[in-house]
């Protein structure tokens, strides 16, 4: 007999950035409301306190900040014919855990999407015919404009205190910031961070270039901040650990350091660790959710009733609890019908590695997730994509969030894996060489989708997700000519040596290198309750008193870090949910 | 209201103070024994060590394709003067080694290399197993050596054929081994020396690695010179 909590209005499944902000939201509105995460609970002390995170092993060997895969996992295969195996170790994209999740581990690149990526099957369209778009080539609109969201991307941003440099400030293009971004209100709450060598080398290779360089937008502190939560950040010191590590400078914004500290003081508010939420659980109407089961520290069966349920799992795992739950049909790729696991995307992202001699100082120990420089010229409507010869566009930047030996060190064309040339070339390598990475879109397909794995289990006995993807030959063409113009910049700068990663035609994706945690679709928002498993407001079409926050939400993805996207439509949605649904509970779009 | 979570100026500034001094107070246990005096040639910090997961013939192997791996030469130390099989032999004892964060469920199934080791083996048995089958088969094939028995030339022939998936092995890949075994002397040669490895942080100061200095704000934009200072480990140590 399971265990049964008081009923309170809204539980939340996961303590990520869209917990975190959803929590934030609701008990501003007055509601109760329970968080239960599934990993530990953390915060900057004592957790990420120095010295002890800065150790390499433990955090990027160990993976201590990240999902066990032991406990939960997905299965992979590139395509419907095949048979799925196990992510088995950790490798193209890493979960979090924890309190914080994946927003504690982050790097820090905090972009807005693009005016043109809200409406990119329309757009696409109208610039080159319907038919340039691929039959099998399932790109959607978001249900929702720039404009609908600039408010919520203000918003995150000053709660991360964002150091950037506006490009166009109310309509008004100004120097220095990305000429081709989407309207400002308000400039960033904090100037651009400074740049290491590699960054102002590509400031300089991309204006030899014509291109338009900018300052990544990034949620690490370049002065104290005090954030609109009263929550205090300290200027990041570059030290060097920010991808796979929690920031113990009080510098990159988490949830733990830019939104729990209110939270945890409100009595509306109860945090519930080690909590592995299993269902949600619906009514016999299957149109109403009645809260969720979960097992405590203990493993004790519990369930948590609730008015409202907020799935704000990482963006895979709101998918899986969705098939799990019986929300929503599944998507069957077949008869092309269903909205569950749909549209699932990744992100495009490549790397090219310049080789200097000894006089110049590359320092890649040096570190700032998000700092670094980048430009849009072939992003968006800059690209020409009749003429490229794709849909969707990207970026390429140059970025250091900090290397160490442990996290490997890449070594010139030619140099063996090992023995004394090794040595000599990782010695060679590791103060004079930096990367720039080729960040490009990932568009959705009606072959790429998430559903349950008929074979294997997780830990609790559940089917694990199954993912089934591959790389198309739009991506593969968008590889190769991103990781040329690349490389065609990077010559300008006369490095020893280049290595660029392009992707070769046929080639298949492959689970077992990092590439990005940038998951996303599967439980896309739309405006058709045929194609899409959420509304505009991010609410189920099918269980509307459950909403799905996340990555999950994207018909595709866009040449960006999602996180700025991801924390805008969660402000976006908890607006409706106060403004709209409080007052009226159910469907906030008629179906 | 959130200040309390925030640090201090004090605190703040005591962060900086420890990154960039000797951090006797930062309460780290020392390093292992052995790191306070100098590299003997030879063995080197290998000799003194006792293994408590390899037994005799795992040891042997481990020491010698060490050696092979990472050779001490005029660049800098060889993984066994940096302690390298100390490492991975108290490496193999910890959760990681047996699958902790692995998923560890059946059924395995072959599948194509983009996928990973879809085998049943935690690292510490990769290792193992593969070390056995390794010694197995030069003992059919070289008068009865083992690795570690063959000369330099000969073990790094096998080692070439084990990383280029050319070693056919019983029970295991060889290519999985090989990477495995890789993976392990490079993190020993490169971890902390909390870990056993990288004895006289001898590895960072080779390819000019801070360590856990972590704070860098005086150094960003800096380019002229390079960077001076000496390696601080988590103990506090300096290099």
């Amino acid at each position: 007999m399971a265990i049964v909590k008081p009923k309170v209005d809204a539980v939340i499944v996961g303590m990520g950035w869209t917990g975190a902000i959803m929590a934030k939201e609701l008990t501003d509105a007055g509601l109760s409301v329970v968080a239960l995460e599934r990993g530990p609970d953390r915060d900057t002390q004592p957790d990420f306190a120095y010295p002890r995170v800065v150790d390499e092993l433990e955090g990027s060997i160990h993976r201590k900040f990240l999902q066990s895969l032991s406990k939960e996992t997905i299965t992979a295969r590139h395509s419907q014919k095949d048979t799925a195996v196990p992510y088995r170790q950790m490798g193209s994209f890493k979960p979090g855990t924890g309190v914080g999740g994946a927003g504690s581990h982050w790097s820090g690149c905090h972009f807005r999407a693009l005016r043109e990526d809200f409406n990119l099957r329309s757009n696409v369209k109208q610039r080159y015919g319907a038919k340039f778009i691929p039959e099998a080539m399932s790109i959607a609109d978001f249900p929702l404009s720039y404009e609908d969201l600039e408010p919520h991307f203000d918003h995150f941003e000053y709660v991360c205190g964002t150091s950037g440099k506006a490009g166009v400030l109310n309509g008004v293009k100004v120097a220095g910031g990305n000429p081709f971004e989407g309207s400002r209100s308000r400039d960033f709450p904090l100037a651009p961070n400074r740049n290491y060598l590699g960054a102002e080398l590509f400031y300089k290779a991309a204006r030899d270039m014509g291109y338009s360089p900018y300052p990544i937008p990034a949620s690490n502190a370049s002065a104290p901040y005090v954030n609109p939560y009263g929550c205090q950040m300290g200027p990041c010191n570059y030290c060097g650990f920010c991808s796979d590590y929690g920031c113990l400078n009080y510098s990159k914004a988490s949830p733990n350091a830019s939104i729990l500290p209110v939270l945890r003081l409100r009595k509306e508010f109860e945090l519930r660790a080690h909590a592995q939420v299993l269902r949600v659980n619906l009514d016999d109407s299957k149109k109403r959710a009645t809260g969720v089961t979960y097992l405590d520290a203990e493993g004790r069966e519990t369930e948590q009733p609730a008015d409202l349920v907020l799935l704000c799992a990482f963006s895979l795992y709101n998918v899986h609890l969705m098939l799990l739950s019986g929300i929503g049909r599944p998507y069957d790729p077949v008869s092309n019908t269903g909205t569950v696991g749909r549209n699932y995307s990744y992100q495009n992202l490549n790397r090219v590695t310049l080789f200097f001699d000894e006089s110049v100082q590359a320092n890649p120990f040096i570190g700032i997730g998000g700092g670094g420089t980048t430009f849009d010229d072939l992003n968006g409507n800059q690209l020409d994509n009749a003429k490229a010869g794709f849909i969707g566009g990207g970026v390429i930047w140059a970025r250091q969030p900090g290397a160490g030996p442990i996290r490997g060190i890449t070594t010139a064309p030619g140099v063996p894996n090992w023995g004394s040339a090794w040595k000599k070339g990782v010695k060679d390598a590791f103060r004079h060489s930096f990367y720039y990475e080729v960040q490009g879109a990932c568009m959705s397909y009606r072959t790429n989708y998430l559903d349950l794995d008929p074979t294997y289990r997780d830990a609790y006995g559940r089917p694990l997700l199954r993912m089934t993807f591959d790389w198309d030959d739009n991506e593969i063409r968008a590889s190769q000519f991103l990781v040329n113009k690349a490389l065609e910049m990077c010559k300008t700068l006369n490095p020893k040596a280049l290595s660029g990663d392009a992707k070769k035609p046929g080639e298949h994706y492959n689970i077992t290198r990092y590439q990005s945690t940038h998951t996303c679709g599967g439980a896309i928002m739309g405006a058709d309750p045929k194609t899409s498993a959420l509304n505009r407001y991010l609410q189920s079409w099918d269980v509307p008193n459950v909403f799905a926050p996340g990555a999950n939400a994207f018909p595709q993805n866009n040449g960006y870090n999602p996180t700025g996207m991801v924390g805008a439509l969660s402000y976006w949605a908890a607006k409706a949910i106060r403004e709209q649904y409080i007052k009226s509970p159910g469907a906030l779009v008629q179906a | 209201m959130s200040d309390e979570n925030a640090p201090s100026p004090t605190r703040r500034q005591l962060f900086k103070g420890l990154a960039l001094a000797p951090m006797a107070a930062a309460g780290i246990a020392s390093c292992s024994r052995g790191s306070d005096k100098p590299p003997s040639p030879g063995g080197g910090a290998a000799a003194d060590y006792k293994p408590t997961f390899f037994n005799a013939a795992e040891w042997a192997f481990v020491l010698a394709a060490c050696d092979r791996l990472i050779p001490p030469d005029d660049v800098g130390p060889g993984a066994l003067q940096a302690g390298v099989p100390e490492f991975i032999d108290r490496h193999m004892q910890t959760p990681y080694a047996s699958g902790d964060i692995w998923y560890m469920q059946g059924p395995f199934v072959e599948a194509a290399p983009q996928f990973g080791y879809q085998g049943r083996l935690p690292v510490r048995d990769i290792l193992r197993v593969g070390m056995q089958a390794i010694d197995a088969k030069c003992r059919k094939s070289a008068d009865g050596k083992t690795f570690a028995q063959l000369d330099h030339a000969e073990q790094e022939k096998t080692l070439k054929a084990a990383e280029a998936g050319k070693l056919e092995l019983d029970n295991i890949s060889a290519k999985e081994f090989f990477t495995q075994l890789l993976a392990e002397t490079r993190m020993g040669y490169f971890c902390d020396p909390k870990h056993g490895g990288n004895k006289h942080m001898a590895a960072w100061k080779m390819i000019g690695y801070p360590g856990m200095r972590a704070d860098y704000t005086d150094w960003v934009e800096v380019r002229d010179r390079p960077y001076p200072l000496p390696p601080v480990d988590l103990s506090g140590k300096r290099g």
